[in-house]
């Protein structure tokens, strides 16, 4: 189906950052402008959803110039997901930002910085042209650069200084990649790209190119030998920022990921055993970064760079049902992942710190927030009901029955040290009583008004909700899940409503 | 704005050139950008570099004279060109999805301009663009002078 629809969650967003510039400085009209203009990029991106499910793919030329010269953008079910995930954790962060963002971020421009940002997100999903997938991946980190910069603090600064650093590198090399590809075939759009790929004859260079991309979109998920400017920086921002950053940022990388390496490029064994070599280390490096943390955020930062392994082990398995198991722990984990931000920045508002030794008695103080949150890190560690538990066993299955037993192991181990963590955040926070030094210490929640406390928990509350929603309605989500292996195994479906406007 | 600091003693004596030079350059330079900008499209110009020709010459004249002089050139402050520019460029954009056509598509006036030549949705683009760099290059200036 051809249709405008497909840009309107971009275009979406893109009104309301203008309008956000026309109330510069004024707050509470930037606030009301945002949250309306997340209210309807949501509404969008589920009418979006539902057209992509009901009539398949969705593709639009722009400006009318034919694929595969002009742009195209195109929305397979993989993107409509995607798109819809972002709708969700914006809409939620968004609402919890006007709470949780203080007055002078919000005067330098949060808002407006925040919805290009989450526009620059879903124009990465939804393009279908590789050079212009770099254009948005470039408005997401010149956006995510402001705003992991804004206040200007020393430690914000140094975070800031190793994350531009290597994403601008990620992005560099992912641009070099961009530009022997083209120079070997002659084209940009992504459906357009495979029959001159599987024509080159220089083979070695085909499978440089595909290591060059694996490289760009690796550091910018954070990936093995590349991940350590994640948890250097995502702990400086602020946990409003930081949502959006750990659920979002690194699930673009995993996306483009998938896109390429099923539509472009075909991988071959030496590939898939570079995946699957590069998960099992990544998935080691995080949990055992995670296991000697004190602060929330760093064990969240390196839980991050766990779990991305999980995905990359996936894709690096290669069949239809890895690929169940990689989207739906994507699901689960934009939403878990951002839930979790917004959590500790709920803790730090309480208690002051997200030291977890100096933390305690959460669940005396707190019992109904403690139930949310027990929900948020159960769902992380995957016990069954809950979200991370399904993924989680269809990897396992399809690890053992592909025989890889060290993946299997190391699959095993970095789900095992997570639920240990988990564990030990829920007894040092929740269980243990507050420990002597810190009972003093304010509390800054309480004397919140009665709306700023709504917008910080209602948020936290809403996506808990959806990852419950996630791991007891299961079976939409396979679904989904199984819809998008469909398509992502058999690449032509992708292809031809491009190429050729099939339904 | 008279200093009397020593420092700035060298400053003051070129500036008599810089200034008379400037009087005449600010026009040429901006009639010069809107020539760039017109001429875009099918030939090399444009609103991004119209809108940078155009910058230069009020960088120019804010170091000929000062920023605080520059920017009383303008009735409103530089940063509300932005989003006026974004606007007119979203426009622009979305004209053609009115009419049923895909998001950017080129839509054209049937009699030509004359001077201009043909005008279309492009131009229109373009013309926030110029605003949008304007916008921007000012206030960046305006930034880094204010933390002088």
């Amino acid at each position: 189906m051809i249709s405008n629809f497909i840009l309107a969650p971009i275009l979406a967003h893109m009104i309301t950052a203008i309008v956000l510039l026309f109330f510069w400085k004024n707050v509470q009209a930037q606030k009301t402008v945002s949250v309306i203009g997340n209210i309807v990029g949501f509404l969008v991106s589920w009418r979006l959803f539902a057209l992509v499910w009901e009539n398949g793919n969705m593709t639009l030329q722009m400006g009318g110039w034919q694929a595969p010269f002009g742009i195209t953008f195109v929305s397979d079910t993989l993107s409509a997901t995607m798109v819809m995930l972002t709708a969700i954790v914006s809409l939620a962060v968004g609402i919890y930002s006007t709470a949780a963002t203080n007055i002078s971020r919000i005067r330098y421009g949060h808002f407006f910085i925040y919805h290009f940002l989450i526009m620059g997100l879903m124009g990465a999903f939804l393009t279908g042209d590789i050079f212009n997938l770099y254009v948005w991946f470039e408005v997401v980190i010149i956006s995510s650069f402001v705003l992991l910069t804004l206040g200007g603090k020393k430690r914000q600064m140094e975070g800031a200084v190793k994350y531009v650093t290597m994403n601008m590198l990620a992005s560099s090399i992912f641009l070099t990649a961009i530009g022997i590809l083209y120079g070997i075939t002659g084209s940009l759009n992504i459906a357009d790209l495979p029959q001159h790929v599987a024509a080159v004859e220089n083979r070695g260079l085909v499978t440089v190119t595909a290591l060059l991309f694996f490289v760009g979109f690796g550091i910018k998920s954070a990936v093995f030998p590349m991940y350590y400017w994640l948890p250097s920086s995502y702990h400086t921002p602020p946990s409003a920022i930081g949502a959006v950053f750990g659920g979002l940022l690194t699930k673009m990388g995993v996306y483009s990921m998938i896109r390429v390496f099923t539509v472009v490029f075909e991988p071959d064994d030496f590939m898939l055993g570079v995946f699957i070599v590069i998960a099992i280390l990544t998935m080691i490096s995080g949990a055992l970064g995670a296991i000697n943390k004190r602060n929330i955020r760093r064990i969240l930062s390196y839980f991050i760079v766990c779990h991305i392994g999980y995905l990359i082990a996936g894709i690096g398995m290669y069949t239809e049902l890895a690929f169940v198991g990689v989207v739906f722990y994507l699901i689960h984990d934009v939403i878990v992942k951002s839930n979790f931000f917004m959590m500790s920045g709920l803790i730090q508002k309480i208690r002051v710190t997200q030291d977890i030794y100096r933390l305690g008695g959460f669940y005396k103080d707190y019992p109904k927030l403690s139930i949310v949150f027990g929900i948020i890190l159960f769902s992380l560690a995957g016990i069954p009901p809950l979200s991370g538990f399904w993924p989680k066993i269809l990897l396992f299955q399809e690890a053992f029955k592909a025989e890889n037993y060290v993946l299997l192991g190391t699959l095993i181990f970095a789900s095992f040290i997570t639920l240990f963590i988990v564990a030990r955040i829920w007894s040092e926070v929740f269980w243990k009583d507050l420990p002597k030094p810190n009972a003093e210490e304010i509390d800054h929640f309480a004397p919140f008004h009665m709306r700023g406390r709504l917008a910080l928990v209602l948020p936290v509350v809403g996506l808990a909700v959806v990852s419950l929603l996630i791991g007891l309605n299961a079976s939409f989500v396979f679904e989904v899940a199984e819809r998008v292996a469909h398509e992502l195994m058999n690449p032509s479906i992708y292809i031809d409503s491009v190429m050729h406007h099939l339904k | 704005m008279k200093n009397n600091k020593p420092k700035h003693n060298i400053k003051k004596l070129d500036a008599t050139i810089l200034r008379t030079a400037t009087n005449y350059l600010l026009p040429l330079l901006l009639l010069f950008s809107l020539f760039v900008l017109l001429r875009g499209h099918y030939l090399s110009g444009g609103g991004f570099v119209g809108g940078l020709i155009a910058s230069i010459a009020f960088v120019l004249h804010s170091f000929a004279y000062t920023t605080r002089r520059t920017l009383r050139l303008f009735q409103v402050p530089p940063r509300t060109l932005i989003p006026i520019g974004l606007t007119l460029s979203f426009i622009s954009g979305f004209l053609p999805v009115l009419l049923g056509q895909p998001f950017m598509t080129g839509v054209w006036f049937a009699d030509k301009v004359a001077v201009i030549g043909s005008v279309g949705t492009a131009l229109f683009f373009d013309i926030g663009v110029y605003l949008v760099v304007i916008g921007v290059v000012l206030t960046i200036l305006l930034t880094i002078s204010e933390s002088d």
